[in-house]
């Protein structure tokens, strides 16, 4: 067995990384050196990732055909009884060790690129600091040994984002979005602590290993109990992905996501493209076992939230004009594949290829999401605007942002030979397999996706030949470099043997290329960019007229079907209006108004009856007098 | 001198000293040595406490004193203290301490108001070192009626009417107390030889059930009252507003402890099998407390005033927990206590700097401060963060601690009340985000806050401590967990022989 604890560095790196620039940065260092030093400092950690990932795949390897779990380091950090307890640890599996070559390379490329992205920007060494406090978190989310620390730093990823969407503190929008970011998904997750909650009551453990083992006892907990006709089991799994579904912007929480795109763009491309958010689908991913096995009708949910969120999204998607908006819906829609993927496999086998498509298409993705993200981000640099209206013939300008960019098109598009083609053309299989109604939903969505990418790119780059102010340049090296080595890795990436790697039960899975899916599936993605080009290839009035056409469609989707005028609805006029300041209004006015009433009433009766102790001693002697004679008459007449 | 009447004598012979004082500016300088001695005591306490149970001291209380002080009466000056205690005294000289710096700019009657503040801290002080319930009760005094004076004098708004509605709320509370101590005492021995006020001797015999059922509601009211139990809850948001910084931190970060603090140590330690009959009625009201409060804070303007309903719903959460009579949940309250003292405490203390800036402490008044005076305001968002439950701050694991450990109750209406009381958790989100948002973030609204300036030294002495120990629990709360755990056992012990689930 080969020692894994020095992967503890790879969470105290980035800590102190973020404490040392957040407390001492802007005083010690220059603002380049603190950038240079929080990139150092990622470097480090990636060459550690690099180094876990080649020593676990390749020298450990696979023990009896499967990769075991390991548990590199845990310690107790918070006993709560004698069974429950927080650890703090590394668990090494195959997706974790995955997240982890994934999160240290695009939080690589981001530093990198954000050198030259934030440069002169006030702040500066704030950015990095909290680009540091994100990695942490997000490196302990994944690396976690039990589900509480998992959520631990699941909240952490949510604050990090909140302080990186309100990087700009000053513009209003900014604050709003990142509020809306903390508190929508603060709210899911509070399904997550309900779930762990009940999930840890029934099975009296925290821990991935005992929860998830496919043959342990802790498994079959509370799957016979029932509550409205769904066992316990699953209510507690229905609530966890609650937690998923807004970390991943799925459907009714995805409100905050596209809001996120007022942080600076390299978040965005970290953050909500291609890390944090798609913690939901590894959330599921780590408690699949569970799911599978013991709570299927979660998994349903799962499956079908994921192919509504992907739907919708790639149909608002189709009608934005925010670029970096664009790329937020088609986030969303990638990752509603993915949790689709995970809903239709199942535990082991060949019906496990959705889950192992559903880790591959979460690599691809990573990797060209992030390039389009920080490809939109030169673009932006470039015209200072975020609306592709502004936009058009940018080819000439920008010739390396120009082909990383067509590179990231066609890999989303699902083109040969580029990654996200296998990842792709791995999910439409298992959802064939599994589920025809989903199977036609994604497949349309792959048709969707061509088309919306394709219009972003030809409005962009073809199009209207736009006069600019500033005659746009190519961004400086610091972020075309980013660009380029992500553009190689959507270009090679599809080729990683992802069956012998990451699957279900981690042993191996036969699987090949499917022609009878793979052919539709291009061709659909052909016939996508097909339309894309006619329309948008020159200007023409096409896009009009159809947007005429189809007003009432049009409209709805533009207005991202009215979820955001909803939740306005829900905070501001039931919480605040109809429930917060009626309570307020019921303490000062009934609770509070009781006690001063008591006060009132006492004072009041103390005013008549003070009048008794006037002091005046013939008073005294004539109620005294009174008195006696009253009583006399009373003890001789009436007392019988 | 046995250790702990040390901190009963150390605020004494500090407020002599400041008694002969002719210079007034020489006043606070003593204060915050002696309250700084204090606080190196408490670490001194927190250190032997830990050696001796570390070498094996299995006593439930550790350095016990007793001396006999009234004889036909029985009663005693009894000092002890367990890991519970320890903690909270710790708290209690943190906050202090800080309370001091907070203050140091008071130019009115400046030498009466660190007395009266010292003598507030030498009450609670001696509240957490007695181990008999009539001294517990003269202590709970002392600390009451010189916040009267603090409100009152000092205090801003409606002043007087503040001192005097929580004055004599808190002695309407007082007075419920007192029939249940004495209740207690009456039934301290079987026999009725030789009654008791020593709650460790009180708490080997058992009380008989129907003197139970009567004195243990009117004991946990009678803190209640001071832990802001709702519905008894409405001198904390006018008392807050009035009370000047200092008052505030130490009323709201210590003294509601009290509150708390009593209910567990004599309403349940005491009358568990009442306790456990009638906890249902009291959980209610305390959920209705989490959430109400939760909800009543959303809606407020004056900073104050958000914090004083922040406050009930957090003390909310103790009594909750206490309550819930098992091992994790406790634990979990009295971590609670401690965290809330500290974020609250923080919390007042800064509302304070920002108030003595800019005039106002209507939220919709101020605006874009982050970029005007940026420790401050950081330092605001960090108790925001503390406080909405951020993991690496204590509030985080306090919760935590409650929330599994009341989920853990046997019972399911115990379960669903928990699920009521976790969605507090948004709740506090959304009215610290909207706070924070309002307060600091966004461009500065009014020009005339453009050149605040930044924290001075000593107010940077008073938040980092509270925020160094917020983040030290946070991060490494095992110890403080232990600590606390092993002292829970005798009521564990208890609550157990009684209803074996």
């Amino acid at each position: 067995m080969i020692n894994f604890s020095y992967t503890i560095w790879i969470l105290i790196l980035p800590f102190f990384m973020f404490l040392l620039l957040g407390l001492a940065g802007h005083k010690l260092f220059k603002a380049k050196l603190s950038g240079l030093l929080g990139t150092g400092g990622l470097g480090i950690i990636t060459i550690l990732s690099y180094i876990t990932a080649y020593r676990y795949f390749f020298v450990t390897g696979k023990i009896e055909g499967a990769f075991q779990k390991i548990t590199a380091v845990n310690i107790t950090w918070l006993q709560f009884t004698d069974k429950l307890h927080i650890d703090m640890g590394v668990l090494l599996d195959p997706i974790s060790v995955m997240m982890l070559v994934v999160i240290t390379t695009v939080s690589l490329m981001v530093h990198i690129y954000s050198l030259g992205y934030m440069k002169g920007e006030k702040g500066f060494e704030r950015f990095f600091s909290f680009l540091s406090l994100f990695s942490f978190s997000m490196l302990g989310l994944v690396l976690a040994t039990n589900i509480f620390q998992m959520y631990i730093f699941w909240e952490l990823v949510g604050v990090s984002s909140f302080l990186l969407i309100g990087f700009y503190y000053q513009k209003p929008s900014a604050v709003r979005a990142s509020k809306k970011a903390f508190i929508v998904t603060r709210f899911a997750d509070l399904g997550f602590l309900i779930g762990i909650l009940i999930l840890s009551f029934n099975t009296k453990t925290f821990d991935f290993i005992t929860l998830t083992n496919p043959t342990g006892t802790a498994i079959l907990q509370g799957t016979g109990i029932g509550f409205l006709g769904l066992s316990i089991m699953t209510w507690s799994m229905i609530f966890v992905f609650m937690g998923g579904v807004g970390k991943s912007a799925m459907f009714p929480f995805h409100i905050w996501l596209p809001d996120a795109m007022e942080g600076p763009t390299p978040v965005s491309a970290l953050i909500h493209a291609a890390t944090m958010v798609v913690a939901g689908v590894y959330l599921v991913a780590r408690m699949f076992p569970i799911y599978a096995i013991s709570a299927p009708v979660a998994l349903h949910v799962v499956a079908y939230v994921g192919a509504f969120s992907s739907l919708f999204a790639a149909i608002i998607a189709c009608t934005q004009t925010d670029i970096k908006r664009v790329l937020a819906y088609s986030t969303m829609s990638q990752i509603g594949m993915m949790m689709c993927a995970l809903g239709v496999a199942s535990y082991g086998g060949e019906e496990g290829l959705g889950y192992m498509a559903s880790m591959f298409h979460l690599f691809t993705h990573a990797m060209f999401k992030a390039l389009l993200f920080l490809g939109a981000g030169a673009i932006i640099h470039a015209v200072h605007s975020n609306y592709m209206t502004d936009m058009g013939g940018l080819r000439k300008y920008l010739p390396i942002t120009h082909i990383t960019f067509l590179i990231a098109c066609l890999t989303i598009a699902g083109i040969p030979p580029f990654s996200a083609f296998f990842s792709k053309d791995e999910i439409l299989t298992a959802a064939f397999h599994s589920n025809k109604i989903l199977f036609g939903v994604e497949y349309a969505v792959a048709g969707l996706t061509a088309f919306y990418m394709f219009r972003l790119y030809f409005n962009i780059f073809w199009g209207k030949d736009t006069q600019y102010h500033h005659t746009p340049h190519e961004a400086p090296a610091t972020m075309t470099i980013p660009l380029i080595l992500l553009a190689i890795a959507s270009l090679f990436t599809g080729f990683i043997p992802f069956n012998k790697l990451v699957t279900s039960d981690s042993k191996v899975l036969e699987s090949g290329l499917e022609m009878m899916i793979a052919i539709p599936s291009v061709l659909i993605g052909l016939l996508g960019i097909g339309i894309a080009y006619v329309m948008y290839r020159k200007e023409t009035s096409i896009p009009d007229r159809l947007a005429t056409t189809f007003k009432y469609g049009y409209k709805w989707a533009y207005n991202k079907f009215y979820i955001d005028e909803l939740y306005l609805f829900v905070t501001k006029k039931i919480i605040f209006r109809y429930i917060a300041q009626p309570v307020a209004w019921f303490d000062r006015h009934i609770v509070d108004g009781t006690m001063n009433a008591i006060a009132t009433v006492t004072q009041v009766i103390s005013f008549r009856i003070r009048g008794f102790q006037s002091g005046q001693l013939q008073k005294y002697a004539f109620v005294f007098i009174t008195g006696v004679i009253m009583l006399a008459i009373f003890f001789i007449y009436l007392w019988k | 001198m046995d250790i702990l009447s040390l901190f009963v004598v150390i605020p004494v012979l500090t407020i002599t000293a400041i008694l002969f004082l002719k210079d007034t500016r020489q006043v606070r300088l003593v204060s915050a040595f002696g309250m700084g001695l204090q606080l190196l005591m408490a670490a001194l306490l927190v250190f032997l406490y830990l050696t001796a149970r570390h070498a094996g001291n299995s006593d439930e209380m550790l350095f016990i004193r007793d001396y006999l002080w009234f004889k036909s009466l029985n009663i005693h000056y009894a000092v002890g203290v367990d890991g519970i205690s320890v903690a909270m005294i710790a708290l209690t000289s943190l906050v202090v301490f800080a309370g001091i710096f907070a203050s140091w700019e008071v130019e009115f009657l400046r030498k009466e108001f660190f007395i009266s503040l010292i003598l507030l801290a030498t009450g609670v002080f001696g509240f957490f070192i007695s181990i008999d319930l009539f001294t517990m009760f003269l202590f709970y005094e002392l600390a009451v009626i010189p916040m009267y004076l603090l409100i009152g004098i000092w205090g801003s708004g409606p002043k007087e009417y503040s001192a005097m509605k929580l004055t004599i709320m808190l002695m309407g509370g007082s007075a419920l107390l007192l029939v249940g101590l004495l209740g207690i005492y009456f039934n301290s021995s079987p026999d009725a030889t030789k009654l008791t006020f020593n709650i460790l001797e009180i708490s080997k015999v058992v009380i008989p059930l129907p003197a139970q059922r009567i004195f243990f509601p009117l004991t946990f009211l009678g803190f209640g009252v001071l832990g802001a139990l709702f519905p008894f809850h409405t001198w904390s948001p006018d008392g807050h507003a009035s009370a000047p910084t200092a008052v505030s931190m130490l009323h709201a970060g210590v003294l509601m402890k009290l509150g708390g603090y009593g209910a567990f140590r004599v309403a349940i330690f005491l009358m568990p099998e009442a306790a456990h009959e009638l906890s249902w009625i009291f959980i209610i009201l305390t959920s209705i407390s989490v959430v109400y409060g939760a909800f009543g804070a959303i809606a407020q303007k004056d900073l104050k005033y958000i914090n004083a309903y922040s406050s009930v719903s957090h003390c909310g959460l103790v009594l909750f927990a206490v309550l819930m009579m098992n091992q994790t949940a406790m634990n979990g309250a009295i971590i609670q206590m401690i965290s809330h003292g500290l974020m609250t405490a923080l919390f007042f203390a800064l509302i304070g700097m920002l108030y003595g800036r800019t005039h106002t402490r209507l939220i919709n008044e101020m605006g874009g401060l982050m970029k005007v005076i940026p420790f401050l305001s950081v330092c605001y968002v960090i108790a925001g963060l503390a406080s909405l439950g951020l993991p690496g701050l204590s509030g985080f694991v306090a919760e935590m601690t409650i929330f599994v450990g009341a989920f853990q109750h046997h019972e399911l209406f115990y379960r669903i009340v928990t699920i009521m009381a976790v969605s507090s958790i948004v709740i506090t989100a959304v009215y610290i985000l909207r706070v924070i948002a309002i307060l600091l973030l966004g461009p500065t609204t009014n020009e005339h806050f453009e050149h605040l300036p930044d924290a001075k030294w000593f107010e940077k002495i008073s938040v980092i401590t509270l925020i160094g120990a917020v983040a030290a629990i946070g991060l490494v709360p095992f110890w403080l967990s232990t600590m606390i755990g092993t002292s829970l056992h005798p009521i564990i012990n208890k609550i157990l022989a009684l209803n074996p689930f």
